[in-house]
């Protein structure tokens, strides 16, 4: 199956206070066409980032790509032109979902005119290449047909009143209707891929389910990919066909979901899973902590901090390897056989 | 703390504090060593009007005023007056402003407003009408000027202080230290105060240079210290006369002015500049 | 049975809405009538969703609102209606944690100054035994001694979080409320912190209400749990029976809601609609009637009572 989304050692390095941080380490990430992938970890591990950086929104001064690939559809986004980049794929090709409802939107517009800003260049029926940004017009008959895509949008995302939300300012909805508003501007370019970091994290958890429900509902009738940031392992667990780990900029195991959840191969993601709070009662944290990125451990980043490493995990970062069904690890010495 | 020597550091790195600073710096050493700088130091008081009215030379400097007194020696001697007036002005503002400050912004209801509404008709006349008239109705002489501009600037300082108070009662730490069971008194002083210091003292280094120029125009006046008091407002009162032929009368100590009014400003602004961000902005990031 | 340490009774907080002109207009109704108990040693979870009054709660026990109406009976002793200077002294005994206790840090001070303030207020202590004092909370907390030479700024968020904890320690309180204590934090931080929760509240001899909207952690930490809606409790009892088989129709939805590792997608058959109302415009009667599978007639009507049902209270007429 050929991937929709293919990024191969990408390296990112961040300009800080105290040095050059190395925040993305040569990583692999690969989502096929239709597929929900989730990528959790802890702060700091670097998801956010990677989202920014297929997006291509790194800030641009303190942010630098050090090397690797961002392979979707075939072209490299980082060698593309970056005009075609800004026209065809950011915002159109591939959307993004932010983190904060509160802070999405501007507060001194109308939904309605930040929606139809949107499709007057985003919109699935516009023409490519045109007139500036600034001075491009918007045809009368697009913008009706725009329009009517718009409301049923918002239908499909179960806004009561469409065409009265429209005329709305964004403070008068609450969180979980503005997360609806922005899946729905999501969706309205007709993407193949939405990069959606952490939508439910800000929301109660009774809006959360319903969110959830609603996302992997309307994506999977569309048959558009996602990739998922969380921190919340129970939210992966709730939608995504895929999951992927990461620690302080690396990725250590990719696998479907069931595979990740009940028979985990990575020591960090079996610590991991063990330090969700159970019913038990007995609850298992992981000793240390989380390295700095200014100077991060050499090898595999997760040897100062994992019970079975030993002097190849200092030295050497582990290959990907792949064990059996899809399920991709990097370990020297994965645990293989055993349940979570 | 070991932040006052991560100011200065700072504070050097900015052009136009470190100009300021300078200024002041010189008006600090004229003052003290005025006895020792002054070519003709008996001049504040001996009268000689053989020489009156010289251009600047190489026996004076500055040229002599109408009593044929050194003017280079008199504004040396004056930079004393300045000081004392600024620094007393100010300082009697601080202690009468901050207190109050503390205590309407701490406090709500009506006897923190009423406070407030005080401080505000007392900001809504202009400084130096006011200094006027009480100055008048008092008699020229240095503490009543002094008197004058504490009664006219304490409200800056409490309106400064009660916004930052009111601001810092959202904070989570007073919140929490209050939830330990502070009192008021070890809330406001121990706690507040330490953390609004930056605002203040910004503010009293602009206050300076106002206070000093409102001075400088009492003296004008005729409401200044008397003669033979070399006080620079008063000094360019007694040169209009002779204008423009004396120029260098009017213009010592009308320079004088405004370089330690602009260093007193340059230096505000670069401490406000530096203060601020900086100290508030002092959680390390913790999360890489 | 040993009496209760903390007793609620009819608890209520109501924050006036004022317009333009500062006429009040409404109230907002954050705690409408809360009672319950809590025993030496035990550890009670307070959850819900945002809105719910939860926090509100925590801050009026804690005396940082005063109650618009009800008892607070701390000890045996009405502390609700104190004046101030004595509700000041009841701190040493009832304590507060914030979500970040290390914000509860003023910044301009060191940490050593900072553990030893508590002591100045309530205690007599000489210098030297306060120091001593001080120095044993830092060790049971985990910190070194040269951390008293250091400013907040100077530590990492964790170590800012144990001194916060730490300040509160040295009174030695009897109980204390922690609001939203893993709020935000990764799941092995909070993992990290639940475990120094447990060794304090075992070193210390503490009382626990653990305000927080996290179901898993409340199942982990709190033996009981009561569960809030705009302002009410809904349902109160031990912690496994209410999630073995919550019997009122908000726990349920509430529990339903909360994803599982391991288990089916929740998200698949997931039924509550709507946003909870707000808290400025109570629905009359039962508060919960709006999205509710059982409502009847009777629930716009008439306000259900806490009533025992399978060894828990719960307010609901249909449950």
């Amino acid at each position: 199956m050929a991937e929709l989304l293919a990024v191969r050692g990408l390296r990112v390095e961040f300009a800080t206070d105290r040095g050059p941080a190395q925040v993305l380490d040569a990583i692999n990430l690969d989502v096929g066409p239709g597929e929900v992938v989730g990528l959790v970890g802890e702060s700091g591990c670097g998801k956010t980032t990677l989202a920014r950086a297929i997006l291509g929104v790194l800030p641009e001064g303190p942010a630098r790509i050090r090397g690797g690939e961002v392979r979707f559809k075939g072209t490299d986004l980082l060698r593309e032109d970056p005009a075609t980049v800004n026209d065809r794929v950011r915002g159109r090709a591939i959307t993004f979902i932010p983190q904060d409802p509160f802070t999405s939107f501007s507060p001194v517009f109308s939904v309605e005119t930040q929606i139809m800003d949107l499709m007057k260049w985003k919109s699935p029926r516009a023409t490519n290449g045109g007139p500036s940004p600034l001075l491009g017009r918007y045809p009368a008959a697009r913008y009706r047909a725009d329009r009517e895509a718009v409301l049923a949008t918002l239908r499909d995302v179960q806004i009561p009143e469409p065409a009265r939300a429209l005329r709305r300012l964004p403070h008068e909805f609450s969180g979980g209707q503005r997360q609806r508003l922005m899946i729905a501007m999501a969706l309205l370019p007709r993407p193949d891929l939405i990069i959606a970091d952490e939508p439910t994290t800000a929301l109660d958890v009774t809006i959360q389910a319903q969110i959830l429900k609603l996302l992997r509902a309307l994506v999977k009738e569309r048959g558009v990919s996602v990739l998922f940031t969380t921190h919340d392992l129970g939210t992966a667990h709730e939608i995504c066909d895929r999951v992927v780990v990461m620690y302080a900029g690396q990725e250590m195991e990719a696998a479907p979901t069931e595979a990740f959840f009940g028979r985990p191969a990575h020591p960090y993601t079996r610590s991991l899973l063990a330090s969700v709070p159970s019913a038990g009662g007995e609850i298992r944290d992981i000793p240390g902590e989380v390295p700095s990125l200014v100077a991060p451990p050499s090898g595999c980043r997760f040897h100062p901090r994992c019970e079975y490493a030993t002097a190849e995990c200092r030295e050497v970062r582990p290959a990907p390897s792949m064990l059996a069904g899809g399920h991709g690890v990097r370990c020297h010495h994965p645990i293989v056989g055993a349940d979570a | 703390m070991s932040s006052v020597s991560f100011v200065l550091a700072r504070l050097a790195r900015d052009r136009s504090a470190l100009v300021g600073l300078v200024l002041i710096a010189l008006l600090v050493l004229c003052a003290v060593l005025a006895p020792l700088l002054a070519t003709h130091p008996d001049d504040v008081f001996e009268l000689h009007p053989a020489e009156r009215l010289r251009a600047p030379s190489g026996a004076h400097w500055l040229g002599t005023d109408r009593m044929g007194a050194d003017v280079y020696s008199r504004l040396l001697f004056g930079a004393r007056i300045t000081i004392i007036i600024g620094i007393i002005a100010v300082g009697a503002s601080l202690a009468i402003g901050v207190p109050i400050g503390l205590v309407a912004g701490y406090y709500h209801g009506w006897p923190s407003d009423s406070l407030m509404r005080v401080s505000d008709i007392f900001l809504a006349v202009p400084q130096v009408v006011l200094a006027i008239a009480i100055a008048q109705t008092l008699g020229p002489s240095l503490p009543n000027v002094i008197l004058a501009l504490s009664v006219t600037y304490w409200p800056w300082f409490a309106r400064v202080v009660y916004a930052e108070t009111r601001a810092l009662q959202k904070e989570v730490f007073v919140e929490s230290t209050a939830a330990l069971g502070a009192s008021p008194w070890r809330l406001t002083v121990l706690h507040v105060l330490p953390n609004i210091a930056s605002p203040i003292i910004v503010r009293a280094s602009i206050g300076m240079g106002f206070t000093i120029l409102t001075a400088a125009a009492l003296g004008f006046l005729g409401l200044g210290p008397p003669p033979p008091t070399p006080e620079w407002g008063r000094t360019i009162a007694e040169s209009r006369e002779f204008l423009p032929d004396a120029w260098w009368y009017a213009a010592a100590p009308g320079l004088a002015i405004f370089l330690t009014v602009m260093g007193f400003n340059l230096l505000g602004d670069g401490l406000r500049d530096v203060l601020d961000p900086r100290l508030r902005r002092s959680r390390t990031a913790q999360d890489g | 049975m040993t009496p209760p340490l903390l007793e609620l009774a009819d608890l209520v907080r109501h924050f006036p809405l004022r317009n333009a002109f500062g006429h009040r207009v409404g109230w907002l109704r954050a705690v409408d009538g809360v009672s319950l108990a809590v025993h030496p040693g035990e550890t009670l979870g307070l959850v819900g969703e945002s809105g719910c009054g939860k926090s509100t709660l925590g801050k009026t026990v804690m005396g940082i609102y005063t109650p618009t109406a009800g008892d607070i009976r701390f000890a045996g002793r009405e502390i609700g209606r104190l004046a101030k200077r004595e509700r000041r002294a009841v701190a040493k005994d009832l304590q507060y944690v914030y979500q970040d206790p290390g914000a509860s840090l003023d910044p301009r001070w060191k940490v050593g100054p900072l553990l030893h303030e508590p002591l100045r207020i309530h205690t007599r202590l000489s210098r030297a035994e306060r120091e001593r004092e001080v120095r044993a909370i830092l060790a049971a907390v985990g910190l070194p001694d040269a951390h008293l030479d250091l400013y907040p700024h100077e530590l990492s968020g964790g170590q800012q979080r144990r001194v916060g904890l730490a300040r509160i320690l040295t009174l030695r309180p009897r109980l204390v409320i922690l609001d939203e204590p893993t709020s935000g934090l990764d799941v092995s931080v909070q993992a990290s912190v639940l475990k120094l929760f447990r060794s304090l509240q075992e070193t210390f001899a503490l009382t626990y209400v653990f305000i927080s909207h996290d179901l898993s952690v409340v199942r982990a930490m709190c033996a009981r749990i009561a569960v809030m809606y705009l302002g009410k409790i809904v349902e109160l009892g031990d912690t496994a029976a209410v999630f073995e088989k919550p019997r009122h129709p908000y726990t349920q939805s509430l529990l339903a809601a909360v994803p599982l590792i391991g288990a089916r997608r929740i998200s698949q058959d997931f039924r509550l609609e709507g946003e909870p109302p707000n808290p400025r415009d109570v629905p009359s009667g039962c508060r919960f009637r709006t999205r509710c599978p059982l409502a009847q007639a009777r629930c716009a009507e008439e306000e259900p009572a806490l009533r025992p049902l399978d060894g828990r209270t719960v307010a609901c007429h249909f449950a």
